[in-house]
């Protein structure tokens, strides 16, 4: 079903300055549809969708932390969760993977199969004790299984399956360290091997590149860049700063508000529509490739429990040359 | 054959209470091994704890009733896990003040109750067998209760292993995996509490959780995999009670009454020693970030 580019909606808190800014406005190639034609012209548009997230909104605890979220993700697509803390990714992701209840819209995820199957999911903090007696191996092996009743028996074919899925993130070496040992980079590994076990077509990673130095997040973004474009997964990670998903992904999905500005990066990430998600100017400068969005004064536009200080808060990179969001 | 004497003190084999004690004790460790290797995963030692709390109400409740402790561990426990269950707590931080607010009034309670066990009664010995049991007066009659106890605790555990471990890894991973956390953590807290009914009754009812969670604690270190950590936690728990009843079989000639210390004294001693023994080779060895140890 082809979606127009996903417009701003218009909100219950109003501050959008304009409804009519959308991710494809005057973009010629975004014209077609907004399904990634714009952002992968090798490959155009006609990927089976994987997640479709319609006019979706979230209230918790009285509050309403998304409205009229819309877009959507296709087989093998990297997209990015874009926004400051408190902007409403985790929520969004959970919303997902059907651990938050959805208030209004809906999310559909493709495939027969239950959620649980279609999705995986690399949370943000997994807090783990030093002597855990559990070996990468045996996590792996519990993305297999790990919701299944009964004692698990012992299966050469299992564990084959582990290791290969360990050796396709590049930690067979670490199949018998226990998990509380590994470095942050290491687990972060494991865990998606975890989440890939279930063999699932959507890879959801809350803030993936926290914690991570500059290397193992370069790491991070080529492995799930490569698991998506070899295994047709569909990935969608959060991230309060885009610069080191820069030249990987196909789209952005951009929170600010409890709202969303969603396309290629290069239609998102503008003046205009920043301005007009964030309800006020916001400077979209380029520097030495790669662009940084000045939030200026932003006191009334994350429901107040944004951590961005008023004075300025520098959100995000963005690549200006076209073709950025290829590969 | 000195040395041999020496440990065994004279009839320590052909005596019909301290082979029942030997039976029964390696039986209630095996199922502990399980169950309290989860607890500590799961953060719910404590929980393990506020049990041992309300099964001494329970006891002493059936001393006062005059019917087997047992019973009343048993009883205490699931009741102790229902409210727990039934008070709603859903976050880890509840948990922990949910759980202290049913110990303390249990413990206030097995205080009146055995107060009145011992003035109405004159059974001077019910405070210390209930509290701190022993082995060697567990009567056979209590064999069903320790199957009706160890064996669906241990198909509880055995039935939602796999959620169980994961959970304890992360909930949230398990929340993505489709894991009802909710059934999952209620199956978990009953095979808990029997465990604790059954230490109890071996060790009373204080000291029940050292034998639940001071194996696992200290098998945390020697295995870095969940299944053979279980074992370890069995094998030390089983050596633990053993060495516990010999040593408490050769008391009787010891000092100051020759009466025999208490065998729950000696099963907890030798429990915090491996534990001790077990930490101090973790962290001379260093933790080995292969995890080279079996």
């Amino acid at each position: 079903m082809p979606k127009p580019p996903t417009p701003l909606p218009a909100t219950s808190s109003g501050t959008a300055s304009s409804g009519t800014a959308s991710s494809g406005t005057g973009s010629p190639e975004d014209a077609s549809s907004g399904v990634g034609a714009g952002t992968r012209p090798t490959q155009p548009a006609q990927r089976p969708r994987v997640l479709s997230v319609e006019d979706l909104g979230v209230r918790l605890g009285g509050r309403q932390v998304l409205s009229d979220v819309s877009f959507h993700l296709c087989e093998g697509e990297v997209a990015g969760l874009i926004g400051s803390n408190g902007a409403g990714k985790t929520t969004l992701l959970r919303a997902v993977l059907g651990l938050t209840p959805v208030s209004s819209g809906r999310v559909s995820v493709a495939g027969g199969r239950g959620r649980h199957q279609a999705v995986g999911y690399v949370p943000q903090k997994v807090v783990l004790d030093a002597d855990l007696p559990v070996r990468a191996r045996d996590l792996v092996q519990l993305g297999q299984d790990g919701h299944r009743w009964g004692l698990p028996l012992p299966s050469a074919a299992k564990r084959a399956a582990t290791e290969e899925l360990l050796a396709g993130v590049g930690a067979l070496h670490l199949a018998d360290a226990r998990v509380g040992q590994l470095s942050g980079g290491e687990l972060q590994r494991v865990l998606v091997a975890h989440a890939l076990a279930g063999r699932p077509r959507l890879l959801l990673l809350d803030e993936p590149l926290a914690n991570l130095d500059l290397h193992s997040a370069r790491d991070t973004v080529a492995l799930l860049d490569c698991i998506a474009r070899q295994q047709g997964i569909a990935v969608l990670m959060s991230t309060h700063d885009v610069n080191p998903l820069l030249g990987v992904m196909d789209r952005v999905v951009y929170l600010a508000g409890g709202r969303a500005a969603t396309g290629s990066t290069d239609d998102v990430v503008r003046s205009d529509v920043l301005s007009s998600l964030y309800g006020h100017h916001v400077d979209v400068l380029h520097a030495h490739g790669r662009v940084i969005v000045s939030v200026g004064d932003d006191s009334h536009s994350d429901d107040g429990c944004d951590a961005v200080p008023a004075s300025a808060g520098v959100l995000v990179g963005g690549p200006v040359h076209r073709g950025a969001g290829a590969r | 054959m000195s040395i041999v004497h020496a440990v065994f003190a004279p009839g320590f084999f052909s005596n019909g209470p301290v082979q029942a004690a030997l039976v029964m004790g390696a039986v209630v460790a095996a199922v502990c091994a399980p169950v309290g290797v989860l607890a500590v995963l799961r953060g719910q030692s404590f929980a393990g704890h506020a049990f041992a709390d309300i099964t001494s109400t329970g006891g002493s409740a059936a001393v006062l009733l005059g019917i087997s402790p047992v019973l009343g561990f048993a009883a205490s426990a699931a009741a102790g896990a229902a409210s727990m269950e039934g008070l709603g707590a859903r976050q880890h931080g509840d948990r922990d003040l949910v759980t202290g607010t049913v110990l303390g009034g249990a413990l206030g309670l097995s205080a009146l109750l055995l107060y009145l066990s011992t003035t109405r009664q004159g059974t001077s010995g019910a405070t210390v067998s209930v509290l701190f049991g022993s082995v060697f007066a567990v009567s056979s009659a209590n064999w069903p209760w320790v199957a009706a106890l160890g064996l669906p605790a241990l198909a509880l555990v055995a039935a939602a292993y796999r959620p169980l471990l994961l959970s304890s890894v992360s909930p949230e991973l398990a929340a993505a995996r489709g894991v009802r956390s909710h059934l999952v953590g209620a199956m978990y807290l009953a095979a808990l509490a029997a465990s604790v009914a059954l230490a109890a009754l071996t060790i009373g009812a204080v000291l029940s959780t050292a034998l639940l969670v001071g194996p696992a604690a200290a098998a945390l270190g020697l295995s870095s995999r969940p299944g053979r950590a279980m074992a370890w936690a069995g094998a030390i728990g089983v050596t633990s009670v053993w060495a516990g009843i010999v040593l408490a079989y050769d008391s009787y000639s010891w000092p100051p009454a020759g009466r025999g210390w208490p065998v729950s004294f000696f099963v907890v001693a030798l429990v915090m020693a491996f534990y001790a023994a077990s930490r101090a080779g973790a962290h001379r060895h260093g933790r080995s970030p292969a995890g080279k140890a079996a």
